[in-house]
C-alpha cells in the first residue's frame, strides 16, 4: 500500500538494540546476514523510514552503526527507504551520517548539553544533508509538563529556524513520551500533555512535524500485550487528532482502535486522557481478564445452520454474513482432502453464485462487497494450512495491478473494482494511492501481473495516465492497460491514450463493466479479437472527436470580455462582512449528518436514483433501503466514538476585480491575485461569463469582498479505512470513506450557510431546509477550484495561503493539486445576488495565452494545468 | 610550490548569474577529453618537460596537460568560448588526489587546479564583454572510487574510500580552483551520491573558511535505461540528497545521449526548485568507441527540450565538440529558458526512492 498521502507516517523500530531484544542479539552475535533481514521485513511490512539504534554499552556503537549502514547501502530492498540514523550519542550519529547517500533523518539532537553543541550539531546535520527529530529537553531536563514542552520545541525551532538557517520542514519534534498508569499520580497527565503539546506544536510551529516512540506510554503493563496494545492504539488515536505525524511503532502489532472491546477501551481511554482519579486503578483491575484475547462472539441459532456445511458456506457468501464463515470453513477444510481443496471447491462455487447474481442484476454492488468480506475472512482461515502444506496458491483467472496515479488520493471507486474482480476470483494487487509510474512499473514485472488498472478522480491525473501508457511503450510492456475514474472517458482514452501504447488500453466506465473486460483480455483466444474491436472503436472516437465542430462559435478573449456579465455596480447590494478574516471552524459528526445530500452516496455504490425516492424504488428498493440503514449505523458508530474529525476554516476578504483577475487583500493586508478564465463561445442570449464578473471592479469605487473556504471530514478516514480493509473488511472500508465524502460536501454546505448567516451575514434572514440547501435555492455560489466554472486547478494554492489551510486543519494539496484528506471541500465564496454557477468549457490560443501571462508559468506549465480546457 | 596570486572573489556574481539565467538559457561547454584525444598526445608530451623523469607513465592523464600542455588547453577552451559558451569547465575531472593516485601524482593534484582554473580564467578573461560575460565552473570529478559501494563483492560492507577521505581531496581542489579564479563550482557526473554529499560537505567547508559563497552547480549520471545513479538513486531522490547544497543549478550529464536522457531531464525539471542543467554525450560510443550523433541531430534533440521547457543550462559531455556547441547555441536563443518551479513546503526525504512528506 501506497503510504505517501497519509498524513502519518511509519517509522520501523526493530533495528533497534534498545527496544529489540532479538535485533540486539543478532547485533552482538555480528550475525548481520539476519539482522539485514528483519530491517527488509520491516520495509516489507509497510515502515516508510526504518530507525537505527546501535547504543548498547557492550557494543562498539560507531562500528556497528558503520557496518550496518554499509551492508544495507548494497541492499535495495531495505536502501530504498530513508534511514533515521538513531543515538544518543553524537559521534555515533555522526559516523551514520557519512555512510548515507540518501536524505536521512537524526534521532536526536537537543538543548540538553546547552545552546552551542545544540547549534554547532544543527549546523552540521545541515552540511550533511540530513532531517533531524528534537527532543523537548533542555538544560534544566526533559520536559513533562505541556508549558514546557511547547516552550523548549518553541526555542529549538526559533534557534534552528532564525539562526543555523534550518528549513522548517526538516525538523521533527519529539515532545517525550512517558509512561502513565505508573500509580504515581504526577504522571496521570503525561498522555493528555503529550497531546496537548503536540497540538499547539503544530498549530504555532509552522511545517515542523511531531513524532514519538510508542512502547513508553503503555510501560507499567509490560507482560501484558493486548491492554499495552490498546494503549498504543488509543493515545495513537488521540495524538494524530492532534496532529502527530510520525511515530516509531511496530505497525504490525497495533489493535484497531475500532475494535478494542468497548469496556477495555473506555477504562483505556480513561487513563490516557486522564478522565478520572480511578481510571488507573480502574484499568489494573480490567487488566488480567483481558490477557487472553477477552473477545466474546454471540451464538445466534439459525434456520440455515441446519443445512450441509457447503451450502452453509454460499449462505454464508450470498448473504455477507461473517459470523459463522470460520467454523464452517474449519469444518469444510477438515473434511476436504487439501485445505486449498474449500477454496477451489465450496468457497469459489459460493463466489460464482455470487457473480451470477450480480451479472444478472439480482445482487447489487453493497452486497458483492460483503460477500468478498466473508470470502476474505475464509481464506485467511485457510492460508496459513495452505502455507504448511506447500501446495501452491490457489489457481486466479489472472492477476491485476492496481493503482491511483500519482499526485491523486481518491480511491473509492478502485477499491471497489477491486472488490468486484476479487469476486470474480481475480487476484488483485493494490498499490494505494499516489503511486508512481515507475512503481507500478516495476511491481508489474515483479509480480508478474496480467494487466493493469489506472484509476483517478482529477484532471490532472488524466496526464499522468498519459504518461504511464508512454512509459509501458517504451520500457516494452505487452500488458493491457485499464483505465477508470471519474475525470476519465472513452474520449480521452481514445485521443490521448491508446495511440501511445500498442497494446490493448480500455476505459472501464465502471465495475461490472471491469469483470468482462478483464475475463476477454487474459483470454487467449479472446484477446486479440478484442483488441481489434477495441482498436476500431476507439478510432472511431477520434475520428468523431476530430470532426466535431462546436455547437457555438468560438469568439476571441476581447470580444468574449465585451460581453461580460454586468450590473450597475454603483446600486448593486453589497454586505459588509460582519467579521472579515480567517477564521478556523470545528463541528461535530452529530450536526454535519443532518446536511447529507444522500443522492450522491447511493451512486458511489452502482445504485441509481434520487433519495429519498430511491428507498421505495421497485428495482433497488430493498437494497437501497439496507445499505442505508448500514450507513445509518455506521454513522452512529462514527459520531458516538468521534472516529473521523471535521475541521474547516474559512475567511472573507476585501476584493476588486480587475479584468478577469480578482484582487484579494489578505490578512497582512497584501494583495494577492486569483485567476479566473471566461467562457469564450459565441453567445447571442446572455453574458460570457467569468467568475471575476460578480465582484465589483475597482474602477467602481465600491468596496465588494469575497470568501473563501476549505473543509475536510476525513481525518482518520485513512486509517480507519485501512483498519477495515486490514480485517478483510471491504465493505466497511469503502463505507467509511464513503461517508466521509458525504460528510465533507455536507460541512461545505453547513459552512456556507453559516457564513451567510453569521460570519459575513449578507442573508442574515435566511431560512432553508436541507432539501431546499440541496436544491440551492439560496444566494450566492460556492464553485470549487478544478470544476467547471473555475477548472484551474493551481489556484487551489491560493486558497491555502490565504487561509492557512494547511496550519489550520491539517489539510494538504498533492502536487497535481488534490487535496487530502480525500473527503474534502474548498472554494471561494461569491455573494452576488445574480451569482449563477456555470461551466467555462472551451477556451482559445489568445485566452491561453493571456491567462499564461497572468499566471507567470511557461507554455508547458499552460499546457499541463489548462489542457482539459484547450482540448474541448 | 603553488603562488599566491589569489584572484578577487566577486560579490556580485552569484546575482549576475540568476540574472541573465532569467533571461535566457545559458550555454555550457563540451567535452574536453574527446577534444584531448585528437592531438594523439605521446607519452612524452605528456609529461612534457617538467615530469620528463617521473617513476611512472603518466600518458592518459590529461588533467596533467593543464601543466604541461597548457596552450592546447587554452585553445580548446577558446574554441568553445568562440562557439558561443557562457560557462567553460576546468579540465580538472581527475584533479583531486585520490583520482590523482594512479599516477603517483597526488601531490600534484592541487598545482593541476590551480593551473588548470587560470588557463580557463584567462581564455574566458579575453572573451567576456559586458553583454556577455563569460564564466568559469570549477569542476570537481567523482574520483575513481566509491563511498557506497563495495569493491568486494563478497564483502558488501568494505569500502575503498570513506567519506573523511573524500572531503580532505575535494576541499583541496575546491580551495585551488577557486585560487585560479572559478567563478563557480560544479560537482559533475556524479554516480555515487554519497561521494558528491562528501564534495558538498568539502565545498560548504571551503566557503566557510573563506567567508564567500560561490555559486555550485549539481550534476549527476543516469548510468543507463534503469533510470538510476550507479548507486541505486532514481533522479528525484538524487536531487533530494543534494538539494541542501541551494545548488544555482541541478542537472545529468554523460553515459546518455540527448534522446535517452530526456526523460530524466523532464522529471528533475518537474521536481527541482533552481535551475536545471543538462549536458548528455553525443549519442552513445559506436562499435570503434566513438560517439557519432552530429551537431545538427544532438541540436534538434536538445531544441526541442528547450521548447518544452525543460532546461536552463545546456552543453555537451563526452564526444561533443565545438561543432556540437555552436549549433546548441543557435539551435536554443529563441527559447526561453525554464521557469523555476515554486514547490511546496515538504520534508522530502530520500533513500534510492523519494519520500515526501
Amino acid at each position: 500500500m501506497s503510504q505517501a498521502a497519509s498524513s502519518f507516517i511509519n517509522i520501523g523500530e526493530r533495528t533497534n538494540v534498545t527496544g529489540s531484544a532479538m535485533f540486539k542479539r543478532l547485533i552482538l552475535e555480528e550475525d548481520y546476514e539476519t539482522a539485514l533481514e528483519v530491517a527488509k521485513q520491516q520495509v516489507e511490512n509497510g515502515a516508510q523510514i526504518i530507525d537505527i539504534n546501535m547504543d548498547e554499552a557492550m557494543l562498539d556503537s560507531e562500528a556497528a552503526m558503520v557496518r550496518f549502514l554499509n551492508l544495507i547501502a548494497s541492499e535495495p530492498d531495505i536502501s530504498r527507504v530513508p534511514i533515521m540514523i538513531d543515538s544518543s550519542k553524537w559521534s555515533v550519529i555522526e559516523a551514520g551520517l557519512k555512510c548515507v547517500q540518501g536524505k536521512s533523518v537524526v534521532n536526536s539532537i537537543s538543548l540538553k548539553e546547552g545552546k552551542e553543541p545544540f547549534i554547532a550539531q544543527a549546523k552540521l546535520i545541515k552540511r550533511y544533508g540530513a532531517a533531524t527529530v528534537v527532543m523537548a529537553f533542555d538544560e534544566t531536563g526533559q520536559a513533562d509538563t505541556v508549558e514546557r514542552k511547547f516552550d523548549i520545541c518553541e526555542r529549538s525551532y526559533r534557534i534552528l529556524v532564525d539562526e543555523v538557517g534550518f528549513p522548517p520542514e526538516d525538523i521533527i519534534f519529539d515532545p517525550n513520551i512517558f509512561a502513565v498508569a505508573t500509580g504515581i499520580e504526577e504522571h496521570n497527565n503525561y498522555a493528555v500533555d503529550f497531546i496537548e503539546a503536540t497540538r499547539k506544536i503544530r498549530q504555532e510551529l509552522p511545517y515542523a512535524h511531531v513524532s514519538g516512540g510508542l512502547s513508553n506510554i503503555s510501560f507499567s503493563f509490560r507482560g501484558n500485550n493486548p491492554v499495552r496494545e490498546a494503549m498504543h492504539s488509543v493515545f495513537l488515536y488521540h495524538a494524530i487528532k492532534a496532529g502527530m505525524d510520525m511515530a516509531i511503532v511496530n505497525a504490525g502489532q497495533l489493535e484497531v482502535y475500532d475494535e478494542i472491546p468497548k469496556e477495555l477501551r473506555d477504562a483505556v481511554e480513561d487513563v490516557i486522557l486522564n478522565r478520572h482519579d480511578q481510571a488507573t486503578d480502574n484499568l489494573l483491575e480490567l487488566a488480567p481478564k483481558y490477557q487472553g484475547d477477552g473477545k466474546a462472539a454471540k451464538v445466534e441459532d439459525l434456520a440455515w445452520r441446519e443445512l450441509p456445511v457447503n451450502k452453509r458456506l454460499e449462505h454464508g457468501l450470498v448473504k455477507g454474513i461473517t459470523d459463522f464463515i470460520i467454523e464452517d470453513t474449519e469444518e469444510a477444510r477438515l473434511a476436504a482432502e487439501k485445505p486449498l481443496h474449500v477454496i477451489e471447491g465450496p468457497l469459489m462455487d459460493g463466489m460464482n453464485v455470487v457473480g451470477d447474481l450480480f451479472g444478472e442484476g439480482k445482487m447489487f454492488l453493497p452486497q458483492v462487497v460483503k460477500s468478498a468480506r466473508v470470502m476474505k475472512k475464509a481464506v485467511g482461515h485457510l492460508q496459513p494450512f495452505i502455507e504448511d502444506e506447500k501446495d501452491g496458491k490457489a489457481s486466479s483467472n489472472g492477476k491485476i495491478l492496481m493503482a491511483t496515479v500519482k499526485g491523486d488520493v481518491h480511491d473509492i471507486g478502485k477499491n471497489i473494482v477491486g472488490v468486484v474482480l476479487q469476486c470474480n476470483n481475480f487476484e488483485v494487487i493494490d498499490l494505494g494511492v499516489m503511486v508512481s509510474c515507475a512503481k507500478i512499473l516495476q511491481v508489474a514485472k515483479d509480480e508478474n501481473v496480467d494487466m493493469i488498472g489506472l484509476s483517478g478522480l482529477i484532471t490532472p491525473s488524466l496526464d499522468e495516465m498519459v504518461y504511464v501508457a508512454k512509459e509501458m511503450q517504451r520500457n516494452g510492456f505487452d500488458l493491457p492497460l485499464l483505465i477508470g475514474g471519474a475525470t476519465t472517458s472513452k474520449a480521452h482514452t481514445a485521443v490521448k491514450i491508446e495511440q501511445n501504447y500498442d497494446h490493448p488500453v480500455v476505459y472501464v466506465s465502471n465495475a461490472s463493466r471491469a469483470v468482462g473486460v478483464c475475463q476477454k483480455l487474459i483470454s487467449a483466444t479472446q484477446r486479440p479479437i478484442f483488441h481489434e474491436q477495441l482498436q476500431k472503436e476507439y478510432a472511431v472516437v477520434r475520428d468523431q472527436h476530430a470532426r466535431k465542430t462546436p455547437r457555438t462559435k468560438p469568439i476571441t478573449l476581447a470580444q468574449a470580455r465585451d460581453n461580460k456579465f454586468t450590473c450597475d455596480w454603483a446600486q448593486a447590494p453589497i454586505t459588509t462582512p460582519k467579521k472579515l478574516g480567517v477564521h478556523s471552524v470545528s463541528v461535530s459528526l452529530a450536526t454535519l449528518r443532518e446536511y447529507i445530500d444522500w443522492t450522491p452516496f447511493f451512486l458511489t455504490w452502482s445504485l441509481a436514483g434520487k433519495y429519498p425516492r430511491i428507498l421505495e424504488d421497485e428495482v433497488v428498493g430493498k437494497e437501497a433501503t439496507e445499505l442505508f440503514k448500514d450507513a445509518q449505523a455506521m454513522l452512529d458508530h462514527l459520531c458516538d466514538n468521534e472516529l473521523l474529525t471535521a475541521k474547516g476554516v474559512y475567511g472573507v476578504f476585501a476584493a476588486n476585480s480587475v479584468d478577469d483577475d480578482i484582487h484579494i487583500t489578505n490578512t497582512d493586508g497584501e494583495v494577492v491575485v486569483a485567476h479566473h478564465l471566461r467562457q469564450q463561445t459565441h453567445k447571442p442570449k446572455g453574458a460570457n461569463y467569468c467568475l471575476s464578473d460578480y465582484i465589483a471592479p475597482v474602477d467602481s469605487q465600491r468596496q465588494d469582498y469575497i470568501g473563501a473556504f476549505a473543509v475536510t471530514a476525513g481525518i482518520g478516514e485513512d486509517e480507519l479505512s485501512a483498519a477495515y480493509l486490514a480485517d478483510g473488511d471491504d465493505y466497511n472500508s469503502i463505507m467509511v470513506k464513503a461517508l466521509a465524502d458525504r460528510l465533507a460536501e455536507a460541512f461545505a454546505e453547513y459552512l456556507h450557510q453559516q457564513v451567510r448567516i453569521e460570519g459575513w451575514g449578507y442573508a442574515a434572514d435566511e431560512t432553508l431546509d436541507n432539501e431546499s440547501l440541496i436544491r440551492e435555492l439560496y444566494q450566492g455560489i460556492r464553485p470549487a477550484p478544478g470544476y467547471a466554472a473555475c477548472p484551474e486547478h493551481t489556484e487551489k494554492q491560493l486558497i491555502w495561503d490565504l487561509l492557512e489551510a494547511e496550519a489550520r486543519t491539517g489539510m494538504q494539496l498533492t502536487e497535481s493539486y488534490a487535496m487530502w484528506p480525500g473527503a474534502a471541500v474548498s472554494g471561494w465564496y461569491f455573494a452576488h445576488p445574480d451569482a449563477r454557477y456555470f461551466a467555462v468549457a472551451q477556451i482559445q490560443a489568445d485566452q491561453v495565452t493571456d491567462y499564461t501571462a497572468r499566471k507567470g508559468w511557461d507554455d508547458q506549465t499552460a499546457q499541463m494545468w489548462l489542457g482539459p480546457n484547450i482540448n474541448g | 610550490m603553488s603562488t599566491q596570486l589569489t584572484t578577487q572573489f566577486n560579490a556580485q556574481l552569484p546575482a549576475q548569474l540568476a540574472q541573465i539565467a532569467q533571461e535566457r538559457i545559458l550555454i555550457l561547454d563540451g567535452a574536453m577529453g574527446t577534444m584531448i584525444q585528437a592531438y594523439q598526445f605521446s607519452e612524452s608530451d605528456y609529461r612534457g618537460e617538467q615530469f620528463a623523469d617521473w617513476h611512472c607513465d603518466v600518458k592518459g592523464n590529461n588533467d596533467l596537460l593543464a601543466m604541461t600542455q597548457p596552450d592546447t588547453i587554452r585553445t580548446i577552451h577558446e574554441q568553445y568560448l568562440e562557439a558561443g559558451c557562457d560557462i567553460i569547465e576546468t579540465n580538472t575531472f581527475n584533479a583531486t588526489t585520490i583520482a590523482m593516485a594512479d599516477y603517483d601524482m597526488q601531490d600534484i593534484a592541487k598545482d593541476i587546479n590551480l593551473a588548470a582554473a587560470r588557463l580557463a580564467r584567462q581564455a574566458a578573461d579575453k572573451y567576456s564583454t559586458p553583454d556577455k560575460p563569460r564564466f568559469v565552473a570549477g569542476v570537481l570529478g567523482p574520483t575513481n572510487r566509491t563511498a557506497s559501494i563495495s569493491p568486494d563483492v563478497n564483502d558488501p560492507g568494505k569500502r575503498n574510500v570513506s567519506f573523511d577521505e573524500l572531503v580532505v581531496a575535494y576541499e583541496e581542489s575546491t580551495h585551488a580552483l577557486l585560487d585560479g579564479g572559478a567563478d563557480i563550482i560544479m560537482l559533475e557526473t556524479i554516480f555515487d551520491t554519497l561521494n558528491a554529499k562528501a564534495a558538498a560537505f568539502a565545498v560548504e567547508n571551503v566557503f566557510e573558511q573563506r567567508g564567500e559563497r560561490y555559486p555550485v552547480m549539481v550534476s549527476g549520471t543516469i548510468t543507463d535505461a534503469s533510470g538510476r545513479t550507479l548507486s541505486g538513486q532514481t533522479t528525484e531522490a538524487f536531487y533530494h540528497s543534494m538539494r541542501h547544497l541551494s545548488p544555482l543549478a541541478m542537472g545529468l550529464n554523460c553515459a546518455l545521449g540527448p534522446d535517452l536522457l530526456r526523460q530524466y531531464v523532464n522529471e528533475l525539471s518537474t521536481v527541482a526548485d533552481c535551475l536545471v542543467s543538462a549536458h548528455p554525450n553525443a549519442g552513445l560510443p559506436n562499435e570503434f568507441g566513438e560517439y557519432d550523433m552530429d551537431a545538427t541531430e544532438m541540436a534538434e534533440h536538445i531544441q526541442e527540450w528547450a521548447q518544452s521547457g525543460l532546461v536552463n543550462i545546456v552543453g555537451g559531455c563526452c564526444g561533443s565538440t565545438p561543432e556540437h556547441i555552436a549549433a546548441i547555441a543557435q539551435a536554443v536563443q529563441k527559447f526561453a529558458p525554464r521557469k523555476v518551479p515554486n514547490l511546496p513546503t515538504k520534508m522530502r526525504l530520500s533513500g534510492l526512492e523519494p519520500f515526501v512528506h
